[in-house]
């Protein structure tokens, strides 16, 4: 697939480029240990050993950033990753199935849907405790609709074109047929929604995290350091709060940026 | 007397509650025979050809192939058995290919599914059949997208034959074609039941094309059978007024268009 | 030549295509007179949906159109957007393949019909009404007033091609661009319609421009015929002495590649290869690679129409065919 993305396109996949890598290499890279107290650096100022000051407890702001990113992009990851594959297959079945089977689905759907994701992960949360397992089980299942409902009626237009017809009429399987046919052509559309999805997904999770219900302290993570930044921010410190708010807010432009160009390309090729 | 392949009896479908495509639709079709399947839109044509595929399950009546009748839903062994007896050409050349799959490989999937052939093997058949329908080795490793309306609509004769069916049904798979195009394909077929004595049951609306093609033909409208007869005799002498309302309107030399006398209603039956 | 009430002359249209440009129509010369209908035949390709959008300046959005167009003497590339308006709404009328895309799915017949004489040629609504159920009436529609309250869904395709034939009576244009009007219907909807325009046009003297890939409709419709291919009228003649005497090459295997319903070929006279666009066809006679005739001197420049018993050719060897 040829990528026609325009500047602005260019500067989120470039802008995602850097947070991967510097979420994948974030103990080569950061300056400090994100979890060490000092309290000598305890709401400090932007120094040389701290670009970016220190939290109430002073640990280094920049390198908690570093790590942070990891749960904080991470956790929106796997449940995009697990809406996407649960959301295709359902569509997928539904489409291919028709009838009663698409109606259970489709009204399974609708009901998901009506479902705020914060309130699915608020009670997987209670179920499961607090942390990031119960977080992403719950935003998985609320964000399944959001993919699932796209892909299938995708995938009915798909399915009822003669190319599929001529395959079933040829002896092929039905999986064959979904997995060989329909899968490829619908891959534009499923990665174009899910990669939108991601986006509301990292909102979510930061959400939830700003809440204490998902990452639990000492780890790093943009929510919780938005919200312990408030305190600080309170006190005079307003660094830790600011930037963390900043880079969830880039990050979720930049992966909406590149959902919208996505999905306008896979209505350019059709 | 030749074998029968296909027998269609009493064929219906009614769609919902009380949409009648098909009404009491019975026919048959020898080795090596063409019928024609003439009628307008919402003449339930194409609804006969889908039956006949398996792709639409009649509501009343019965379909045999092949001497064998079909009904209820099929395991898989036994949707290869049939892939083998009848296969189909429909009408739109470019949603008729999957927009992803090399020309090459429409062809060799539908051999690996029914031959025990190496990989070698199944590359070597698959262009041998691509050559048969005018296409050449260039062609097998494009994509759809890369070939005219008319080229595609060879890879998928190709496709259908590559199964060695006993029966071709063929759905307006003429129309959207170019007027020179249409020449090109029809000659094929010519060619095709020729060589491989294969039967073809052709659904279309224009007369002139069936006049080249078929044998036999049988006129529906509104979901019935109104003419039925060998073609050239169908289109000479035809009995019934539908099928002289059709041939009259067939542009031709010396023809001028003409105003139907207004029924009451001032719309002609069939619209609503 | 000013008593024509139509004139292109050397149309080009090129759309852009990345950085390039893609010919669509080259050349394209022709003339209506009042009252006159003329088809323009051709494959796919041929540009001849083309020059007609052209006539109307509808040519897809960057596109660049050049050459002369004049309409009843006023040059319809030197327009203002005004004066474009007016010409589209009251001298030229088109009527499209697909009504069902040209007519809006949310509003009644009833108003389709009358907002342009409404708004267009301030007729009161009262009177504009009566005049729909009558123009209804014209086209073959006897229940005017019940069909004037439906919506297009509720209407068959053939009827809803009949409510555009009406709409185009009721600005009374000069000149009524149908391209491929009949297409999409069945053969006896399409004898009725064509029958429809023909009666009416006739009437009312309007002159026509039939786009049709079907030489044989073209020839029973119209007075003259022009054919196109790769963005070129390759042949101009009277519908008449047309489908006896063919005078291009690509003319002739047009016809007799057609199957007939009179008789059956035991193969059909073929022509090779694939009909082209203007952009794709090398240089030479766009026609040569698929032409029987070809002969060396077929690769030496486009040829030009020229005169010939009668008839407008565009080709060098039209004698030896």
């Amino acid at each position: 697939m040829k990528a026609r993305l325009g500047p602005l396109g260019l500067a989120t996949v470039l802008l995602l480029g850097v947070l991967a890598v510097v979420t994948a290499c974030a103990p080569l890279l950061a300056p400090q240990d994100p979890n060490q107290p000092d309290l000598f650096n305890a709401l400090a100022g932007s120094s040389g050993t701290h670009p970016l000051g220190g939290d109430a407890l002073g640990r280094d702001v920049l390198s908690r950033l570093m790590f942070g990113a990891r749960t904080t992009l991470l956790g929106p990851l796997f449940t995009i990753v697990l809406s996407t594959a649960a959301g295709t297959v359902l569509a997928v079945t539904a489409a291919w199935a028709g009838g009663r089977v698409d109606a259970v689905i489709s009204r399974l759907l609708d009901v998901l849907f009506a479902i705020p994701g914060i309130v699915f992960a608020l009670v997987t949360v209670a179920v499961l405790g607090p942390g990031m397992t119960g977080v992403v089980a719950g935003l998985a299942v609320a964000y399944t609709p959001y993919v699932a409902r796209v892909v299938r009626s995708a995938a009915l237009r798909e399915r009822n074109l003669p190319y599929i017809a001529a395959a079933w009429v040829q002896g092929r399987s039905a999986v064959a047929i979904c997995s060989r046919h329909l899968l490829p052509n619908l891959r534009p559309i499923i990665v174009a929604q899910s990669v939108s999805a991601l986006g509301f997904a990292i909102i979510d999770v930061a959400a939830i995290s700003f809440l204490g219900l998902g990452v639990q302290p000492p780890t790093a993570d943009w929510g919780l350091m938005v919200k312990n930044g408030l305190d600080s921010a309170v006190r005079g410190q307003p660094m830790e709060a600011v930037s963390a708010g900043v880079l969830i807010a880039l990050v979720v432009v930049a992966v909406n940026l590149l959902g919208d160009r996505l999905g306008r390309q896979e209505g350019d090729l059709r | 007397m030749t074998e029968i392949l296909v027998r269609a009896d009493g064929l219906q479908k009614v769609f919902g509650k009380d949409m009648v495509a098909v009404d009491d639709v019975s026919f048959t079709v020898a080795r090596g025979q063409s019928l024609a399947v003439v009628g307008e839109s919402g003449s339930g044509k194409t609804t006969v050809a889908r039956m006949l595929l398996g792709l639409e399950t009649p509501t009343g009546g019965t379909i045999s192939v092949c001497g064998r009748v079909r009904q209820g839903r099929a395991g898989s062994a036994e949707r290869r058995r049939r892939a083998r007896e009848i296969q189909i050409v429909f009408q739109d050349p470019y949603s008729s290919l999957d927009p992803l799959q090399h020309i090459g490989d429409v062809i060799e999937t539908g051999l690996a599914l029914h031959f025990p052939l190496t990989a070698t093997e199944r590359r070597t058949r698959a262009l041998e059949l691509l050559e048969a329908v005018g296409l050449t080795e260039r062609h097998a490793v494009m994509l759809p997208r890369q070939l005219s309306g008319g080229q595609r609509q060879r890879v998928a004769i190709a496709r259908a034959i590559a199964v060695e069916p006993k029966v071709l049904v063929l759905d307006e798979a003429v129309a959207a074609l170019d007027v020179s195009i249409q020449a090109q394909i029809l000659n094929l077929l010519a060619d095709i039941r020729e060589r491989t004595g294969i039967s073809y049951v052709f659904i279309s609306h224009d007369l002139a094309v069936v006049n080249q093609i078929s044998d036999t033909a049988i006129v529906m409208a509104a979901g019935r059978v109104v003419e039925r007869g060998p073609t050239a005799e169908l289109l000479r002498t035809p009995q019934e007024d539908y099928t002289k309302a059709l041939l009259a309107a067939v542009p031709r030399p010396g023809w001028k268009p003409r105003r139907r006398t207004p029924s009451p209603s001032g719309s002609p039956a069939g619209t609503p | 030549m000013s008593n024509d009430l139509l004139v292109l002359d050397q149309v080009r249209l090129d759309i852009p295509a990345g950085r390039d440009w893609r010919t669509l129509v080259e050349n394209v010369s022709l003339t209506i007179a009042p009252g006159e209908a003329v088809g323009l035949v051709g494959e796919s390709g041929s540009g001849k949906s083309m020059t007609a959008r052209s006539v109307l300046r509808l040519a897809p959005p960057g596109a660049r159109l050049s050459g002369r167009i004049e309409f009843d003497g006023t040059p319809v590339l030197d327009l203002g957007p005004r004066d474009l308006r007016a010409l589209r709404t009251r001298r030229i009328a088109m009527i499209f393949q697909d009504p069902r895309a040209h007519i809006n799915p949310v509003r009644s017949i009833g108003d389709f019909l009358t907002e342009a004489m409404v708004t267009h040629l301030s007729v009161p609504a009262r009177e504009a009404h009566a005049r729909a159920v009558r123009l209804l009436a014209d086209v073959g529609i006897a229940d005017g007033e019940r069909r004037m309250r439906q919506h297009p869904h509720e209407l068959s395709g053939g009827l809803l091609q009949r409510v555009m034939i009406a709409s185009v009576l009721a600005v009374e244009p000069d000149l009524v661009l149908a391209d491929e009007p009949t297409t999409a219907l069945d053969v006896t909807t399409q004898s009725e319609v064509m029958a429809i325009l023909d009666d009416l046009r006739r009437e009312r003297g309007m002159a026509m421009l039939l786009i049709t890939h079907d030489l044989e409709l073209a020839a029973a419709t119209c007075d003259r015929i022009a054919v196109m291919y790769a963005g070129r009228i390759l042949e101009v003649q009277s519908a008449e002495t047309l489908v006896q005497t063919p005078r291009h090459p690509y003319t002739t295997g047009l016809m007799v590649s057609r199957p007939s319903i009179d008789r059956v070929a035991h193969r059909l006279p073929v022509i090779a290869g694939r009909p082209v666009a203007a952009f794709e066809a090398g240089a030479g006679c766009a026609f040569q690679p698929r032409c029987t005739q070809a002969g060396p001197e077929c690769l030496t420049g486009r040829p030009p129409l020229r005169e010939l018993a009668g008839a407008h050719v565009a080709c060098v060897r039209a004698e030896e065919s």
